[in-house]
């Protein structure tokens, strides 16, 4: 599964982050950082979850 | 042959759409119908009084793109269309264009910006809360160059700091003798006054407006102390009221908006979700309308699955709110009520950075960050896992 971010539209709640901490991280003014482009297939209900929760939807998944 | 199953979702802001998707997500197989009162596709509310306002983002950056890998939601979507009563007996819900019937019933109608029966009539004269309010404002701003913002909230103190950084005189007026910032109350009151006065807006508090200047248009307003602000332009962002006027008749019980249960019940097969709501916390407990956006969505979520699983769904949705003022970003996650004791786990308040945990005798009940998202991300989770520490330096409110 194919991860992709926006930052220029995520407003920094740190949702994904929260939900997915080894797919994501946020940098000093909370924006989004993609740890991982692809998501193993252990974590893709996370991916899923962490997308689904992004106030801004500033995730986007693919397969 | 019995007809498939069918859920209308009224309301096609953040809480309905994101019902509709989550049903699909979780394999609902009905057929889904999404009737929305505005002309626009879903679109995000939060930037409206910020990127939006702003004049970073045009209106259709707000547009809520899908976040479903699913390439086809099969959502029938009815724009410009409004619901004007509700059957439950029949199971239908009238609407401007019709009536539809259901299976299953969302009620995700939000609410309307509270308009201050004085002269709202007036040019010149707004309030935000929809795209088309947005386009009025931005309109009515062009050659404005005093602004006088009434009701010192999340949302005036957003218009105001933005319209301050457009390079208008802004006032912004406020009631209350100190400044509610949202499910925080007055916890952060000195220092978002501080942040107004820093970037030159001038705040008064404690005051009310009493009327309005102008004939065909607004020149200014009269306060309750007797004193006049000259304004162009008028932004009242005082308070909404959950949009249950057509509800009126049906058997819902209807309080400052629709009570439900705590999976968001407000009868058999009728659920509600999003700023319309009030879902009780837990079973038996205090009802709540909480007007945040993360409700909205988990929320969503929790009656989707309801709705497609048929096992109730109740979590424990803890508000969570964020804004910015002047690149300030503040987040607060917790049950605020009563807090009165604010302590530094973070950063330092000095320097315009730090993370809090708010505290009722004795007992943390949510966090506050300050310009701090990434700490406050790391000490929300301590808090709901039970692990933070109640630091020692606590802040004066």
């Amino acid at each position: 599964m194919k991860i992709e971010v926006n930052q220029s539209t995520c407003v920094g709640s740190g949702q994904c982050a929260l939900t997915a901490e080894d797919l994501f991280d946020q940098d000093d003014d909370g924006i989004v950082i993609l740890l991982h482009d692809h998501a193993k297939p252990e974590f893709q209900d996370a991916a899923q979850r962490a997308a689904s929760l992004c106030p801004a939807r500033a995730i986007t998944l693919s397969d | 042959m019995p007809s498939r199953h069918r859920t209308v979702v009224v309301g096609a802001s953040t809480g309905g759409f994101t019902t509709a998707e989550s049903l699909r997500c979780n394999g609902y197989d009905g057929r889904i119908t999404v009737v929305g009162e505005e002309p626009h596709r879903p679109y995000h509310r939060p930037p409206l009084s910020k990127q939006i306002l702003a004049g970073e983002w045009a209106l259709g950056d707000a547009t809520i793109t899908s976040a479903a890998t699913t390439p086809a939601l099969s959502i029938d979507l009815v724009l410009g269309t409004r619901a004007t009563g509700l059957d439950t007996d029949r199971r239908t819900v009238k609407t401007t264009d019709g009536e539809l019937s259901f299976d299953s019933l969302v009620i995700a109608t939000g609410v309307s910006a509270r308009r201050p029966a004085r002269q709202y009539a007036l040019a010149g004269f707004h309030t935000l809360r929809t795209l088309d309010d947005s386009t009025a404002l931005t309109a009515d701003l062009r050659g404005a160059t005093h602004v006088l913002v009434v009701g010192a909230g999340v949302l005036g103190s957003e218009i105001a700091a933005v319209l301050a950084k457009r390079g208008l005189a802004v006032t912004l007026v406020g009631r209350s003798g100190s400044i509610r910032f949202g499910q925080t109350g007055s916890l952060l009151s000195s220092r978002v006054a501080d942040l107004h006065e820093t970037n030159g807006v001038r705040l008064l508090l404690a005051l009310d407006v009493i009327r309005l200047l102008g004939t065909d248009r607004v020149t200014g307003a009269v306060l309750s102390d007797g004193s006049t602000v000259a304004a162009d332009v008028v932004v009242a962002a005082v308070g909404s009221s959950p949009r249950v006027e057509w509800l009126a008749g049906s058997d819902l019980q209807l309080a400052d908006g629709v009570v439900c249960d705590s999976a968001g019940r407000a009868a058999k097969d009728i659920y509600a979700v999003g700023d319309v709501a009030r879902w009780s916390d837990t079973p038996g407990t205090h009802s709540a309308r909480v007007e945040h956006q993360q409700n909205a969505i988990e929320q969503a979520h929790a009656v989707a699955s309801t709705i497609s699983t048929g096992i109730p769904h109740a979590p424990d949705i803890v508000p969570f709110f964020w804004s910015e003022l002047y690149g300030t970003r503040i987040q607060a996650y917790g049950r605020f009520t009563g807090a009165g004791t604010l302590d530094v786990v973070a950063g330092d308040p000095a320097e315009g950075k730090f993370v809090g945990l708010a505290s009722r005798d004795g007992t943390a009940v949510g966090v506050v960050g300050w310009n701090l998202p990434r700490a406050f991300r790391i000490a929300r989770a301590q808090f709901t896992s039970g692990t933070a520490d109640i630091g020692e330096r606590q802040l004066a409110p």
